[in-house]
This record gives structure tokens, sequence and C-alpha cells, in this order.
């Protein structure tokens, strides 16, 4: 177990602006063969923190050792009320694709999807402050060889949002229902559940987009087809000739097209996507806190039952009967004032973790938004390149 | 009081530049259309209302022109489908990109239809027209009388007499390049409008993103809680800055290339028609050459006379027709370089604005601290 108090003093540490460590994850490498295949992905760190033995290393990673990676990092601190970044989501059919060996443009997207998410949630989890110093974060990044992971269904989203239903059910039937004496706990979760409403409508507007760019390229490409087509009909020189550049640039834009959805998908849709998951990984804390609130209550109830118990066996006079029942209570005390310290502890805990999560979507929006707004504004310069070759060409039919 | 048109050819009254369809006007069901004109005595202008059935009457006057010699060889201007509030599903695939928006495109066409009749050297003469664009009263939607291009007709003969072998090598090779190059056309302008519909989705898109945006602002003095509405605005910001672009990009795709497509389009199918006419008259003239032939004497005279008058009306058609071909090309070459020079100069300034826009906001973005 850890002790509390040594993180503290942790997570005061300096602002994120000059968070120095860089991951990238890349190379995928299929290994094996058949349906015991897997792909290998290299993960590169750069980094000037002490923590580190050197300042450039890399290791070679499968996606099960992120899982278990996820996994171990859940079961340490989800339910002390840390917000452990969830992991990438498992895919039989992408998977099953690669494994078979099928190499075309959707199993080659599956792959690149999947290599930018685990360098994401990669990202996510060291930036964190408490799961950088983690000794498993550290073994995963930095040793040679791993041990296999096992078990890897534990806390993928779907089992998070399965827990967190959980949770809430057991919540409802709680005989006492917790008598939310802190309302910074109720405004927050109401906030979390109306931010969970919003991502969701967001990441659907942006698939949408995503779909009619995607539509778009196909029928720029379509026309570019028909308008050679018409360049190579045509009788008249100059304008077959103009009809012929007209196909060239419209392929071209087409090409500017797929690259804007690409933009579109792998910065928004899925920035998107990794918050909506954050956002469960979140209520689980939340529930966690009032699963230990349950805990404590049921430690109190318990010790009050013993006290009145202990009442009666004094007025028996039962002498070795009350012996045991005083030292029942004693134990009680204890559970009782851990119940509270725990409860105390993860109120804290989740506390910072809001506020760092707060802090950390407005950094991470932004940089998103910048990189998309620099491919927005390239995308228009390389149009004006290409009409400004072109309209000498429509001027010049005559 | 309906004019009565008179068989006179007449000098249009109008500048022909100067005929603009200005607005289109929903009454109910129907669409009414505002013409202006200027009169060539620079003493003011006309302003007439038209629906599609006065376009309709001026269309059936010039087919029916019988005493014009060689008519048959016209290329008429091709007259778009008739437009409909609530139109089917049909219709408005036949419509193509003249069917997109609030009917700017189309009022655009039903201008160059008047334009291209008042211009045309035979056509351009008939009274209808004058008519057409000066007088107050609408000219009338009764039924005119039988016109020698019943379309229906000639189908349901059938397509047969398409393939016939043509005497002449001009019109032979004419006639095999306006097959594939029709084809190629309609294709082209149904791609292009496919476009401009994606494109027309996708601004839609961004305008549920940037709502959705909006609605992500959160209540609270809480530092964190603003600077994240403030990242939600802006970016909603963006986002109408991207639906502008995509929109405008649609625009100039439908008022420029997409227009000149269009027209390409129907005008290739406006010279199909007139060679299967003069297809048509071939067999015909072939028909009577082998009954003057085979005529017993007491008809051959007759039939001499009839084989005569076909050779010479179809001379005449075929006469009009070399003309009309050479000045179809000269025409849709200048219409196609003039619509490429136009979108690309619209898409340029488009592309040169909103590089602008997203720079401007890029460096918001990057000032925020």
């Amino acid at each position: 177990m850890f002790t509390h108090s040594s993180f503290d003093e942790i997570e005061e540490e300096k602002g994120d602006d000059s968070f120095d460590m860089h991951i990238s994850v890349s190379d995928p490498e299929k290994v094996g063969d058949g349906m015991n295949a897997y792909m290998a992905y290299k993960v590169s760190i750069k980094t000037s923190i002490s923590l580190f033995k050197s300042q450039e290393f890399s290791v070679k990673r499968r996606f099960s050792d992120f899982l278990g990676l996820h996994s171990k990092l859940a079961s340490k601190y989800l339910h002390i009320g840390y917000i452990v970044p969830p992991a990438p989501e498992k895919s039989i059919v992408g998977m099953t694709k690669v494994k078979v060996g099928k190499e075309d443009q959707s199993s080659n997207e599956f792959v690149e999807k999947r290599r930018s998410a685990l360098e994401r949630y990669l990202m996510r989890t060291v930036k964190h402050p408490i799961l950088l110093k983690d000794p498993d974060v550290l073994q995963f990044l930095e040793s040679s060889e791993l041990p296999r992971a096992v078990s890897t269904q534990a806390l993928s989203s779907a089992g998070l949002l399965r827990m967190v239903n959980k949770a809430a059910e057991a919540v409802n039937k709680m005989t006492i229902k917790m008598n939310e004496s802190d309302a910074w706990f109720e405004e927050k979760q109401q906030h979390f559940e109306n931010l969970d409403v919003q991502l969701r409508k967001l990441h659907a507007s942006v698939e949408s987009l995503v779909c009619h760019r995607k539509e778009l390229s196909v029928n720029t490409a379509q026309f570019a087809k028909s308008a050679a087509m018409l360049g190579n009909s045509e009788d008249h020189t100059a304008l077959s000739r103009a009809l012929s550049q007209l196909a060239e640039v419209e392929e071209k834009i087409d090409q500017l097209h797929q690259d804007q959805a690409n933009a579109d998908f792998y910065l928004f849709s899925e920035l998107l996507g990794d918050y909506v998951r954050l956002i469960i990984a979140v209520k689980g804390v939340f529930d966690h806190r009032i699963k230990t609130w349950q805990k404590w209550q049921d430690s109190q109830m318990l010790l009050q039952k013993k006290r009145e118990a202990e009442a009666k066996l004094q007025f028996n006079n039962k002498p070795d009967k009350l012996q045991q029942a005083k030292d029942e209570i004693k134990e009680l005390e204890g559970k009782v004032e851990q119940g509270e310290r725990d409860f105390e502890q993860i109120s804290k805990t989740i506390r910072k973790e809001v506020s760092r999560f707060e802090k950390e979507r407005v950094t991470d929006f932004k940089a998103i938004i910048i990189k998309y707004l620099e491919s927005l504004v390239q995308t228009q310069q390389q149009l004006i390149k290409y009409w400004d070759a072109f309209l000498p060409e429509a001027k010049a039919i005559s | 009081m309906m004019e009565e048109v008179k068989e006179v050819t007449s000098t249009l009254s109008v500048d022909i530049q100067s005929i603009k369809v200005t607005e289109v006007v929903k009454d109910g069901d129907t669409l009414t259309f505002l013409i202006e004109s200027e009169k060539l005595s620079g003493t003011g202008v006309y302003h007439v209302d038209r629906t599609y059935d006065d376009f309709e009457w001026l269309q059936q006057h010039l087919f029916s022109q019988e005493e014009v010699s060689g008519i048959q060889g016209v290329i008429f201007p091709p007259l778009p489908v008739k437009a409909q509030v609530n139109a089917s599903a049909k219709v408005i695939k036949q419509l193509g990109i003249l069917g997109l928006g609030e009917w700017q495109a189309y009022c655009k066409a039903m201008e160059t239809f008047v334009r291209q009749i008042a211009a045309h050297s035979i056509l351009g003469k008939n009274n209808a027209v004058e008519i057409f664009l000066t007088s107050s009263d609408p000219p009338g939607r009764q039924r005119v009388r039988k016109n020698i291009f019943n379309r229906l007709s000639q189908a349901m003969e059938g397509m047969r007499k398409e393939g016939h072998k043509d005497v002449d090598e001009f019109f032979q090779t004419e006639r095999d390049h306006n097959l594939v190059f029709t084809g190629c056309a309609k294709t082209a302008a149904e791609r292009f409008l496919d476009v401009v519909q994606t494109e027309q989705k996708i601004a839609v898109a961004c305008g549920h993103f940037s709502t959705a945006l909006r609605l992500c602002v959160e209540q609270g003095e809480d530092p964190d809680k603003l600077d994240f509405s403030k990242v939600c605005v802006k970016l909603s910001e963006v986002f109408d800055s991207i639906q502008k672009n995509v929109t405008s990009v649609a625009e100039n795709n439908v008022s420029t290339l997409g227009l000149g497509l269009d027209l390409e389009s129907r005008y290739q199918e406006a010279e199909k028609e007139m060679l299967y006419r003069r297809t048509c008259k071939l067999v015909e003239l072939e028909t009577t050459r082998r009954n003057a032939e085979k005529a017993k004497p007491v008809k051959k005279a007759a039939m001499e006379e009839v084989k005569k008058a076909a050779e010479t009306e179809f001379d005449h058609i075929s006469g009009v027709a070399k003309e009309e071909i050479a000045r179809l090309q000269a025409a849709r070459v200048k219409m196609l370089q003039q619509a490429l020079v136009q979108w690309c100069e619209k898409q340029l300034l488009t592309a040169k604005e909103s590089a602008d826009q997203f720079n401007q906001h890029l460096q918001a973005f990057r000032g925020m601290a």
C-alpha cells in the first residue's frame, strides 16, 4: 500500500508548460504468423527528467502490454481517487484483419489509429505526476523485457462503464443515502454528467463531419475522372488541355480533402473520444468515494451495534464475553478512524485530480486546435497555389 | 388581352446583353420570373413577369416556324426542365445543379435561354421574342398548333434511325462525336453536382458542431471553467469560419463551372436532337427516292416532284446545320473558357480570404494564455 502523505509534496510541482518528456509510438511491425501474430510497436522516450536512467531510449511493446499497464495502474489508484487514463479500445475485427495478413487501406488505417491512440495514452499517463513515478510505469518505459500481461479484460472502458453503472445501482439501493455535506462534490458530479452528454454530442458531430469529408474526397476523384474524359473527347486543343489540367487540379484537391479528413479525425474525433472515455474514469472515482463513505458508515454502524451489545453484556455480567466485546470494539474504533481518514483522503485527492483535469483539458484542447488551424491554413495555401497555376491555363483557351 | 403573333420577322427593340432575370417570386406552387431589358432607344426599361408556361409558349412558337427554310437544322437553345416548388425526386434529378438553393442558378439558366434565343440569327427575328420580352400581358397559355418537333412521336418511332448511316462524312463524324460527348458532358455535370451537394452537407455539419460547442459553455467563475468556456466559444467561431468557407466554395462552384457544365450538357443534347431530325429527314429522302424510282409511269412525275422537294429541304437543313454546328463550337469554347476562368478566380479569392481568416484564428489561439 502506498502512503498518501508522500504524494502531497509531489502534487505541488511546477506547472505543466515545461513538461519535459516526449513519447512517440512508431514503427508498427508484425511479429509471427496467423492467429498468434501480433503488432510490435516501438516506444521512444526523450526526456531530461532525472527519474530515468538515460535521456533517449526506446523499447518494443505490444498492445497487451499497454492494457496490462493500465490494468495495474487502475487497480492501484482508481479506488483512492486518482483519474487513471483509460487504455485504448480493443478491436477484434481490426486485429484479425492484421493477423490474417490483409494488407489493405482499412487495416493500415486501423494500425495507424491504434498507434496514435497508444501514443496519446502514454503521454496522458506520464503527464500525471503520481503515475509517472509509479514503478510499473517506469518498468514499462525502460525495461527491455516485460512479462506478458494476462487477463487484460480488466477495466476496458466497457468494463469500467459496467462497474460505474453497477455502483450507481448500489447507491440507489442504499438504505441511508449519503449526506453530501460538501456541495462541491454534488456540483461537480452534475457538471461531469453534463460534460459527458455534451462531449458525446460533439463526438457524434465530428464523426459526421469526417464521414462527409471522406465522401467529398470520393466525389472529387470521380469528378476528376469525368473531367479527364471530357478533355480526351474534346477537339479544340486549348480547351482539351485546360480540361485535362482541370482533372489534375481536382485530383490534387482530392488529396487535400483526404488530408483534411485525417486532420478532422485524428485531431478532433480522437480527442473527443479520449475525453468521453476519461469522463467515465472520472465518474468511476466519484463512485469510489461513495463506496469509501459507505465502508466508513458500515464500520460506524457495526461499532454502534457492538457498543450496544457490550452494554448488554455488562448489564448481564458476563466477564469473558465482555472482554472479547471490548477487544472487538477497539478494533472497530480503529477501523472507523481509518474509514474516516480514507474518506477525507479520497475527497482531497479527487479535488486535486479534478482541478488537474480541468487544467489539462484546456491545454489539450488548445494544443489540438492550434494543430488543426495550422492544417487549415496550410490547406488554403496549397489551394491558392493550385488555382494560381490553373488560371493562366484557363485564360489561354481561345 | 393577348397579342396575336404575326408571322412577320422583326428586329428586337431591346439590348440583348441587358436582358436579366432579376428575381423569382413564389406564389403558392407557381414560380414567376421577373425579366428586365433595356430599350435600345435608351428611353427606359421593360419589366415583365413570366411563368414557365410563357417560356414554353416562346419555345413552341419557335419550333413551329415551318415557313423558315431549313429550320430543322437549327440547334435550339435548350430550355431547362420545369422548376417546381416541392418538386418530386425525379424532377430534382432532372434539374441537377439548377435545382439547388433558392433558384438562383435556375434564374441564370432561364436568362441565358432568353439571351441565346434573342441573339440567334434566325430565331431572334421571330416576333414572339419581342412579345415575350416587352408585352405587359403574359403571352398566353394556349397550346400553339402542333409543332414539327414532337419528340414524343419520334420517340415512339424508335431511335433506330439514330444509327442510320449518313451520306456526308462531316455529319457522320459530327454524329459520332456528339454521341460520345453528350455522355461525357452529362456525367461531368452530374458528378460536379455530387461534389457540390457533399460540400453543402459539410457546411451543415460544421454548423451543428459550432452550435454544440456553444452549448459547452459552463456557468461559474472558476478560472479553469472560464478558460475552457473561452476555448469552446473560440473554437465554435473557427467552425463558423469553416462553414462560411465551404459554403462559399460551393456557391462559387454552382455559379460558374456548375452552370457551365450544365449548359454544355444541355446544348450537346440539343445538338443531338437536331442531328436526329436531319437523320430522320435523310431517311425520308431516301424513301422518296426509292418511291420515285419504283413509281409507275402514271405516278412518276408526281413522285419526282416529291423527291425534288425532299432533296431541297434536306439540303437547306444540312446547310443550316453546318452553320449551327460551327456557331455552337465557337460559342461553347468561349462559354467554357469564361466559366473556367471565373470559377478559378472566385475560388482563388475565397481561398485567400479563408487563409487570412484561419490565420487570424490561429494567432488568437496562440496568443491565448
